[in-house]
């Protein structure tokens, strides 16, 4: 399991101001190792953020996106205590889940 | 107690090949979630190599897009690391609703495609790698359809390809 994802959301005036940092390599699949072997790449493919029951944002990456993601966006229609949901899902299959509530 | 020990190593050879049987079914639910990830993914759109037309249509356009001035793309106009280059992008198309971040000059140009949901910001903060010098386009589908799109060279004093 990767590690989990810093999630900060904060109200600004009516809007949730969303910033968010993902622990992932994102390996390009470009990179050869030491021995001259291409390293395989490894990197988020779908993340999507939920509040509410409502999806807020979702996004495609390919491994152009820098190792250890940032992302920030912002939406209306929430309030201070409501909770955020991001997820992502990598080309191994494997899926992280992480929430935050709006402060 | 002869037929005892056989007995045993008969149940031992059995469980051992239920066990087998489990991993052989786990390898398979492994070997299936990735395709299922793929599926959802638009491999299409991210195997474009340089070209900004062909990634256009391979993201559900038309035709060329319109080069526009209500989409406004910041960043850093050297980089000096090209691992790491932050974008920030605001579209002022009404009814937008995806962003694409491209890199020309990348191995494949497209790096990110954001969908925008009524109710969220037409703007997204967020940061890629660039290989080399290169033309960075922000491509903006509007709720009509159509593609919009704004460029912005970025220099790069030391890629984030190799190694």
């Amino acid at each position: 399991m990767a590690d989990p994802m810093k999630i900060r959301a904060k109200m600004e005036g009516d809007k949730v101001d969303v910033r968010i940092l993902m622990a992932h390599e994102m390996e390009t699949g470009q990179r050869k190792d030491a021995q001259g072997k291409v390293i395989p790449a490894w990197f988020i493919q779908n993340v999507s953020a939920t509040c509410n029951g409502k999806t807020v944002l979702s996004a495609e990456w390919g491994p152009a996106v820098a190792k250890n993601p940032f992302l920030a966006f912002k939406f209306s229609g929430a309030k201070a205590g409501d909770k955020i949901v991001v997820t992502w899902t990598d080309n191994h299959g494997d899926k992280r889940s992480d929430e935050a509530t709006i402060a | 107690m002869d037929a005892d020990v056989m007995d045993i190593g008969r149940r031992k050879v059995l469980q051992a090949g239920g066990g087998g049987a489990v991993l052989l079914l786990m390898a398979a639910a492994g070997l299936l979630r990735p395709g299922q990830a793929w599926a959802e993914w638009n491999k299409q759109a991210f195997d474009v190599k340089n070209s900004l037309n062909d990634a256009v249509k391979a993201l559900g356009g038309s035709g060329a897009p319109t080069q526009s001035a209500e989409i406004a793309i910041k960043s850093p106009d050297i980089a000096e690391n090209g691992a790491v280059v932050p974008f920030e992008i605001t579209s002022k198309i009404p009814g937008t609703r995806n962003i694409a971040l491209m890199v020309e000059k990348n191995p494949n140009i497209l790096a990110a495609n954001f969908e925008i949901p009524q109710g969220t910001d037409p703007w997204i903060n967020t940061r890629i790698k660039m290989g080399q010098t290169s033309n960075v386009f922000a491509v903006v589908k509007a709720a009509d359809g159509k593609f919009y799109y704004a460029s912005k060279e970025v220099k790069v004093t030391l890629g984030g390809c190799g190694g």
